[in-house]
This record gives structure tokens, C-alpha cells and sequence, in this order.
């Protein structure tokens, strides 16, 4: 996976057909209302291939994120399915959900680091919350190796998330949410509000992830360049439904006016 | 007609605040009993327990002895002037006593720490959740509320009947200095009427008292935290309203807890 695209999409064909692969994520018909009356998300079918990496792509208030928080379990859907590694979450209660969480890793638009705790502590923390039987000098090792994986240098291991630069707290972040060696990795608008600098390295850092761990990662994004460079698959998302979901070719050759607009817009502004 | 439909419309709107009063009372009650309960359960947060208490308790004492001190020489003063008139000053001491053990003490320890350790606990939650900081402990498989909550309300709960018996203490201290070195009435009779009148029970009241309080206001701060919504402006408000309401909650409930542990008293047929 990675930089080798999956094979078999006719560019041509505006659905993909992903049946044949097998899932890590399946959402079958899943519709939610927070009010009762408006729905956010309308009856929406997506299925995500076990070890690839998926872009998750529309425009703000489609439901990207209503529908990452659907997969993490944070929210549960009004009607429909979601089943995430075999298993449906809507039939799991919240100590189960909990447990199978821990499966998940999250890299958070902000990089949501715990800010009393030194960029090790924050790489240590779900160590020691989750791997009990692993001594204090385990954790660390562990820890240290995560952050070298991701680029991050040693002197910045005992300051706090406010003394390092966005940059860097993406990078402990990540380390964070690969402490555990995830199934699932999921990117929550890793590179909003950064620079194009920072952008890049961002996005280098998340296919270097994916090509190191092979786990199934799914990356919620506005940065269009980078879901089409680096993504296996795309899926453009709009009011609440997949428009259109494949390889980024599929993309680049459609006659759905709205996703053509969308690609124009996001391809000149980046 | 014009009048009927604004008195109407003022009914709904009153009915409707009444409704949502009360939907948010019951949301705290739950949340509270949730958060209590899953602390009961594995793995336990003893360090975070004391961590908090570090924080609620150890920080506050200095706060609380300067408050007592202050509130136990300004009670004694003005109660010293009035006894005067009436020539009772001997009885200054056992007043005052009373007077903190039972009602200031816990109420004025009440009200200090909820605003210094409650607000600080509605705008740290507060902020966890607009980081996302929240989020990712939900993700991690950690149970938020065993994790962040429980903790903190048992912290609360242990430490505020501790600050409460410091307040006491330096509070009466105060007023011994008020009325024995200042106002030079005489030391024995002043210790020898308060332990004439000052039982350990009514001591137990206040420290009760001081426990319900801090368990109110910990859940009240915690909640209005963890459900904060709406950026930095979020934060600022639910740790205005997280205070605000743990204040006139502490002031509203120590009215029904008196009168609680004097039918208790009643009951069990103790004097009152």
C-alpha cells in the first residue's frame, strides 16, 4: 500500500467496487440526527479496505468528522451499521467500546497532547495505562522508539507540548497513537492551519506510517493534494452521503459536476 | 388579546427555564452517581486521588487559615459588642463557636474552595475538552470519568472536611485572640464556657456538612467542565456557571442540611 496504488479501478467507473477486498471498516446505511429532525448524515454506505489508506474528502459540514466519530465509537448512529474490524459497534456497550478503542490510534487536528505532561509522558501514557505487565524502563524503551520512528530528537523528550513547535507535537502525536501498534490509525485534519512546509512534512510522515505499520489508516482532510498523492483511496463526502468513492483517479475522471468543481477549486488553491 | 398572548408567551418561557432547570439537575445527578461509581471499579486512581487532594486540599490551607483568622476576630468583635449591651460577654466564646462549627465554617470553606479548586477544575476539563484532550483519552480507552471525575469529587469530598476543621480551629483561634488578648475578658471563663457548650457532635455537623458541599460543588465544576462546548468563549463560561451555581447551591443546601440534621437529632432524640 502507500505509494503502490491498489490496482483493479477502472478510472472510469465512478463507484469503485471494494467488495472484494476485505474490510477494516464497513458502514451500511447509516443516517444521524442530533435534534430529531435535521439529519447530518443520510443513509451513508462506505467501506474501507483492511491495510489501505484512505482519504475522507468534502466540503466543512458534509460529515467528515461526524462520521470519523461515528467509526471511533463516540457517537452512535441514529439507524444503519457501522462494524469496524468485524465487529458491530452499535451492539457493544461503553465498557466494551472502550476496550476495543484501544485497537484504535488517533492523530488529532490540534495533536491533543496532554499539556502537564512532557512529550515522553504523553508517548508513555497509553503504555501504562493499557500494558500493565510492562516495567517503567519497558515503557520508556517503547516510547523512545515510537518517537524515533517519527522523526522526533531526544533533546525535545522532556519538554512540554507548549515548548515545541506544531511541527513537533504532530510528531509526538503520532508516536502517541502508535504507542499501542494500532489496527486502525485515523487522521483528524492532520495538516489544517499548518504551513506548506509543515504540510508536506505532515503528509510524509503519514505515508511513511502507513508504509511502516501496513495497519488501515483513514485520514479525514481538506488538503486535496495530499489526499490524491497519498491515498489509496478517496472518498468525497456531501450532505451526509459518499458522492463518490475510488482511487484518486476515479476522480480526475467523472462527470459529477460537484466533484470536478471541488478537485478544480482544491487543486488551484493548494 | 395582546396581553393574553404575552402573559402566555412569558408562561412558556418560564415553563420551558423550569423544564431545562430541571433536565440539568437531573443530567448532574447522574453524571455525579456515574462518575462515583465507576471510581469504584479497576483500575483504581489512588495517585490521582491524591494528586487532586494535593491540589484541593494542601493548596487551600493557606486560604482557609487566613479566612478562619479573619472570620473568627471580626464574628467575635461584633458579637462581643452586642453581648456587651446586654452584659453577657462571657458568653462571646461558646457563640461564636457554635456559630463557626456548625454554620460558617463549612459554608465560608464551601464557598472558597469552590471558587478557587471548582473553578480551576471546570476550566482545566473545560480546556481538556476543547483541545480534544478529552477525545483522545475517550479513543485511547480510557474511561473519562473514572479517569478525570472520580477523582476529583473524592479528593473534594476527603479534603473539605479537613479544611473545614483548620477553619474551626483558626477561626476560634482568632476569636480567643480578640476577646482574651484584646478585649482582656478572662481566659478560663472563655475556654471553660465554650467547652461547656460546644459538643463534638456539633463539630461532626459542620464536617458533614463541609463533605455534602464539597461533593456538590465537585460534581456541579466537573460537569459544567466536561460538557463544555464552544472554544476559549466555552471554557470561560462554564467556569462562570460551574462557580456560580456551586455557590448558590452551597448556601441554598446548608438551609436544608440544618434542618436535616435537626430532625435527624429529633429522631433520635438528642437535644437540639
Amino acid at each position: 500500500m502507500g505509494t503502490e496504488k491498489t490496482p483493479a479501478a477502472d478510472p472510469k467507473k465512478e463507484t469503485f467496487d471494494v467488495t472484494k477486498l476485505e474490510p477494516a471498516i464497513k458502514i451500511e446505511d447509516v443516517w444521524k440526527t442530533f435534534d430529531g429532525k435535521e439529519y447530518v448524515v443520510k443513509g451513508m454506505n462506505l467501506t474501507i479496505p483492511k491495510g489501505s489508506l484512505t482519504a475522507i474528502i468534502g466540503f466543512s459540514g458534509t460529515g467528515k468528522s461526524v462520521i470519523l466519530k461515528h467509526i471511533l465509537g463516540l457517537y452512535r448512529p441514529t439507524r444503519g451499521r457501522i462494524e469496524v474490524l468485524g465487529q458491530d459497534l452499535a451492539h457493544m456497550d461503553n465498557n466494551e467500546l472502550t476496550k476495543f478503542r484501544r485497537r484504535f490510534g488517533v492523530l488529532f487536528q490540534g495533536a491533543a497532547l496532554f499539556d502537564d505532561m512532557t512529550v515522553l509522558e504523553n508517548v508513555c501514557f497509553p503504555l501504562i495505562e493499557h500494558r500493565p505487565e510492562l516495567s517503567i524502563d519497558e515503557v520508556i524503551q517503547i516510547a523512545t522508539q515510537k518517537l524515533v520512528e517519527v522523526g522526533l530528537e531526544a533533546k525535545h523528550y522532556e519538554k512540554l507540548p507548549s515548548q515545541i513547535s506544531g511541527g513537533m507535537q504532530k510528531r509526538t502525536g503520532l508516536a502517541r497513537s502508535l504507542a499501542l501498534d494500532p489496527e486502525i490509525l485515523f487522521y483528524d485534519e492532520p495538516t489544517t492551519g499548518l504551513d506548506p512546509i509543515l504540510t508536506e512534512m505532515v503528509d510524509n510522515l503519514i505515508l511513511e506510517t502507513h508504509q511502516r505499520t501496513k495497519a488501515t489508516s483513514v485520514m479525514v482532510s481538506h488538503d486535496l493534494q495530499a489526499a490524491f498523492r497519498i491515498a489509496d483511496f478517496v472518498a468525497m463526502l456531501n450532505a451526509g452521503e459518499v458522492l463518490l468513492f475510488g482511487p484518486p483517479d476515479v476522480f480526475f475522471n467523472t462527470d459529477i459536476e460537484l466533484v470536478n468543481k471541488f478537485v478544480a477549486k482544491g487543486m488551484r488553491h493548494q | 388579546m395582546e396581553q393574553t398572548s404575552v402573559f402566555i408567551q412569558a408562561r412558556e418561557r418560564v415553563k420551558s427555564n423550569v423544564i431545562d432547570f430541571v433536565n440539568e439537575i437531573g443530567a448532574m445527578v447522574q453524571f455525579g452517581y456515574s462518575s462515583i461509581k465507576v471510581g469504584f471499579e479497576k483500575p483504581y486512581r489512588y495517585l490521582e486521588i491524591i494528586r487532586h487532594m494535593e491540589f484541593v486540599g494542601n493548596q487551600s490551607v493557606f486560604i482557609i487559615a487566613l479566612t478562619g483568622l479573619f472570620t473568627g476576630l471580626a464574628l467575635s468583635f461584633q458579637v462581643y459588642l452586642g453581648f456587651k449591651m446586654v452584659n453577657a460577654t462571657n458568653l462571646v466564646g461558646p457563640i461564636v463557636a457554635l456559630g463557626i462549627t456548625r454554620e460558617l465554617g463549612p459554608v465560608l470553606t464551601g464557598l472558597i474552595v469552590a471558587a478557587r479548586a471548582g473553578g480551576a477544575m471546570a476550566a482545566r476539563l473545560g480546556t481538556m475538552r476543547v483541545n480534544e484532550q478529552i477525545d483522545a483519552l475517550d479513543v485511547m480507552g480510557v474511561n473519562t470519568r473514572q479517569y478525570l471525575i472520580a477523582p476529583r469529587i473524592w479528593a473534594t469530598v476527603i479534603c473539605m472536611p479537613l479544611l473545614t476543621a483548620i477553619f474551626d480551629f483558626v477561626a476560634m483561634i482568632g476569636s480567643w485572640f480578640l476577646v482574651v488578648k484584646l478585649v482582656d475578658l478572662d481566659e478560663a471563663i472563655f475556654w471553660d464556657k465554650v467547652k461547656s457548650v460546644l459538643e463534638f457532635r456539633h463539630i461532626n455537623e459542620g464536617l458533614f456538612k463541609a463533605a455534602v458541599f464539597g461533593l456538590v460543588f465537585s460534581v456541579v465544576c466537573t460537569y459544567r467542565g466536561f460538557n463544555t462546548t464552544g472554544g476559549a468563549k466555552g471554557v470561560g463560561e462554564a467556569t462562570n456557571r460551574g462557580v456560580v451555581t456551586s455557590m448558590v447551591m452551597i448556601i441554598i443546601l446548608d438551609y436544608f442540611l440544618s434542618n436535616l440534621i435537626r430532625i435527624f437529632y429529633l429522631l433520635i432524640g438528642t437535644k437540639v
